[in-house]
């Protein structure tokens, strides 16, 4: 199978309490009809299950989707696990409501994007067939 | 006369030949699609009396009350919460000294959740998106200073609203304020949960019973409460269309009523203190016929459909909020001008409250300085634009009463699909509502609503200023709300040293009381508020009734 025909397998996930999943969804279907395989978690996700599940799935990149202010927390998190598991070549991405001063927080610790309010899903769509198709290449794929 | 079609096949189209129609979506956020011109023909023949009546009669459409904002403006009911109860208590002082009338209470996601502070899911989340509440002490500090007796109070809280209304009563008590003086609300809504805010915790049908306790124990114990805010909102923020949120809220309305009336309460014991609570979106003239069907349809359905013979019953009384999700993160200022376009349909559209977002909220939770600016909006609304001068100044409008009809009309559709989902049953609008949960029947229609309008924003149909066009090449930087990260170990504290101080065998009696009622399917109120009296916290009496309903865990779909 070469590049052109492998599929980009994403997991969009929803960390913590929060059950804002209007933009987790629409990013998932615009994914999905852009020919990648996507699974989508559901609510309340930990941390622990979003990796697990990333793994189980063989994903190549991971969304979050968080709306209530506890993004910092969450993604430190998944980056710390997928770190420990020897998986940190999973692009790991998201959005939400995340202000402006906090991206390049997030960009430091090794988030590969964050897609705000305003976002048209064909950026995201942009970037994974960019940078999914690196990662590959990276592992020999 | 002239026909409109005559109209239309001449000057209309002579002029659209010499300048073709512009190139984008001539329709409501709905679908509906309006004709370029209404004219009496559109609405004939009209009875006055059948479609609208007066305001403060039947079938009100024109306005609940007989003189409304002549008499008295809607309260203008900022919602608030942030950290810690102290800073939320004094951001309330601050909208009350800037002339808010009305308080209500944000909380934070544990809260909402039914998880105190200092639970491991709660990492991270306290205080972020709300005050954190886990007992009777943090509600002590929360409305230090205010007097209950003198201001109404809404509190957005739905699975644990039994809890949260429980430890409001419990300070009142204390604090030696009487309850049959108390006026507030309680959002206290877990249909919609299901539907589309996804806060639930436990399963809907013990869900809905939590919810009936408070239309049985309500109404004798704290006669100027409203025990529930059915609600729109949240189904219209997650992606519902303005035909969508109407039905579905009023479908969710019914089917409390008939789960009230199956419980053998009397319709016009419960029904006078059902409030409600609707989006106010940005298709300025369809919110407004949004809010006149709405009035019309209840009104219609709870007289002639259930039998209601106190007028109060029929009335839809409403509180409204700007549309957070129509805010934008780019070129935030803008956000004042939407939010005054939508606050003056609210208006026009009779509404009884409302609250109005601040310009920073695709940022953040609001700024002092922004929610000021919000709250001056309502404010210039009432007292420079005119607006109040008359009721329902709308009222004969061609466009305005067609599209009346028309929302009415769409709108009694979706609610016999949902109806006929509980066909066969003696409460068919409760379990209609219920199957549809059950069966991934909103999230559905809601998932479709959005992914249409995320696809017509992307091919331009649908312009957003700022975002998909007349974009600014620099951004321009404004001031956020950020939230100190000591709230969760001051709130850690804060439960520690009530755990310590309580009366330890009294909170072990109340929850076992509550457990009792919940098993046997007694009325959970007394039990909520002995507990709450005690210093049981949030997470405590939430537990309990986990062990006893169990969780609920939604179909994932797409």
């Amino acid at each position: 199978m070469n590049a052109m025909d492998r599929k980009i397998r994403v997991l969009i996930a929803k960390p913590g309490l929060d059950g804002h999943d209007r933009g987790a969804k629409v990013v998932a279907r615009a994914l999905r009809d852009a020919g990648m395989e996507v699974i989508y978690t559901g609510l309340r996700q930990t941390p622990e299950m979003i990796v697990s599940a990333a793994l189980q799935e063989d994903v190549d990149a991971i969304g979050l989707s968080i709306l209530s202010g506890a993004h910092m927390h969450y993604f430190s998190e998944v980056k710390r696990l997928l770190d420990e598991q020897g998986a940190s070549d999973i692009l790991l991405f998201g959005g939400g409501i995340i202000p402006d001063e906090d991206v390049p927080k997030l960009l430091a610790m090794g988030v590969a994007a964050v897609f705000g309010p305003g976002t048209l899903t064909q950026d995201i769509v942009d970037f994974l067939k960019r940078e999914v198709p690196k990662r590959w290449a990276k592992a020999g794929l | 006369m002239r026909k409109k079609h005559d109209w239309m096949r001449e000057t209309y189209q002579k002029s659209t030949e010499r300048m073709p129609e512009r190139k984008v979506a001539h329709r409501t956020l709905s679908g509906i699609a309006p004709d370029p011109l209404y004219t009496p023909e559109d609405i004939e023949p009209f009875d006055y009396e059948k479609k609208l009546g007066y305001p403060g009669e039947y079938p009100y459409t024109r306005g609940v009350y007989g003189s409304m904002y002549r008499s008295k403006l809607w309260t203008m009911r900022m919602f608030a919460g942030f950290g810690t109860a102290e800073q939320t208590n004094e951001r309330f002082k601050k909208l009350l000294a800037a002339g808010q009338t009305g308080l209500s209470v944000a909380f934070d996601l544990p809260t909402l959740m039914g998880y105190d502070s200092d639970h491991p899911l709660a990492k991270g989340e306290v205080g972020k998106c709300g005050v954190a509440v886990s007992s009777l002490a943090d509600m002590e500090v929360l409305f230090e200073g205010i007097n209950l007796e003198e201001v109404t109070t809404s509190m957005t809280i739905n699975s644990p609203a039994n809890a949260i209304w429980a430890m409001y009563l419990a300070l009142a008590k204390k604090k030696g304020f009487d309850w049959k003086k108390l006026g507030g609300t309680i959002q206290n809504d877990i249909l919609k949960e299901f539907i589309a805010q996804k806060e639930f915790i436990y399963p809907p049908e013990p869900s809905v019973k939590l919810v009936i306790d408070t239309f049985e124990w309500g109404p004798k114990n704290v006669p100027r409460w409203n025990f529930i805010s059915v609600s729109g909102y949240h189904i219209r923020e997650a992606g519902a269309t303005a035909v969508q949120e109407l039905a579905f809220t009023l479908a969710d309305g019914f089917a409390y009523v008939e789960a009230a009336l199956a419980r053998g309460l009397e319709i016009d014991y419960f029904a006078p203190r059902i409030s409600f609570f609707f989006d106010v979106h940005n298709d300025f003239f369809e919110e407004i016929a949004k809010f006149r069907a709405a009035r019309r349809i209840w009104a219609t359905e709870m007289k002639e459909r259930y039998g209601a013979k106190n007028p109060r019953s029929w009335m839809l009384r409403t509180h409204a909020q700007t549309a957070g999700v129509s805010l934008t993160a780019q070129q935030p200022l803008n956000n004042i001008v939407r939010v005054a376009i939508q606050a003056l349909a609210a208006v026009l559209g009779g509404t009884n409250s409302l609250h109005t977002d601040s310009y920073d909220e695709a940022l953040a939770l609001p700024t002092e300085e922004a929610a000021t600016i919000a709250l001056r909006t309502q404010q210039i609304i009432a007292y420079e634009s005119g607006v109040t001068h008359t009721i329902d100044p709308l009222a004969g409008s061609y466009y305005v009463e067609w599209l009346t009809d028309k929302v009415e009309e769409e709108a009694r559709n979706y609610i016999e699909a949902i109806r006929k989902m509980g066909e066969g049953t003696p409460y068919p609008t409760l379990y209609g509502v219920i199957r549809g949960i059950e069966n991934g029947y909103f999230q559905r229609e809601i998932a479709d609503a959005s992914y249409r309008f995320q696809q017509e924003v992307e091919s331009g149909e649908r312009i957003i200023v700022g975002v998909n066009a007349f974009k600014d090449e620099k951004e321009i930087e404004v001031p956020i709300l950020t939230i100190d990260p000591e709230v969760e170990r001051v709130q850690a504290e804060r439960l520690a040293r009530v755990r310590r101080e309580r009366d330890e065998a009294r909170v072990k009696e109340a929850l076992e009381g509550l457990r009792q009622a919940a098993v046997t399917g007694q009325n959970t109120m007394p039990h909520f508020v002995e507990a709450a009296l005690a210093y049981a916290t949030l997470g405590e009496m939430m537990d309990v009734l986990r062990k006893v309903y169990g969780i609920y865990e939604e179909p994932v779909m797409v």
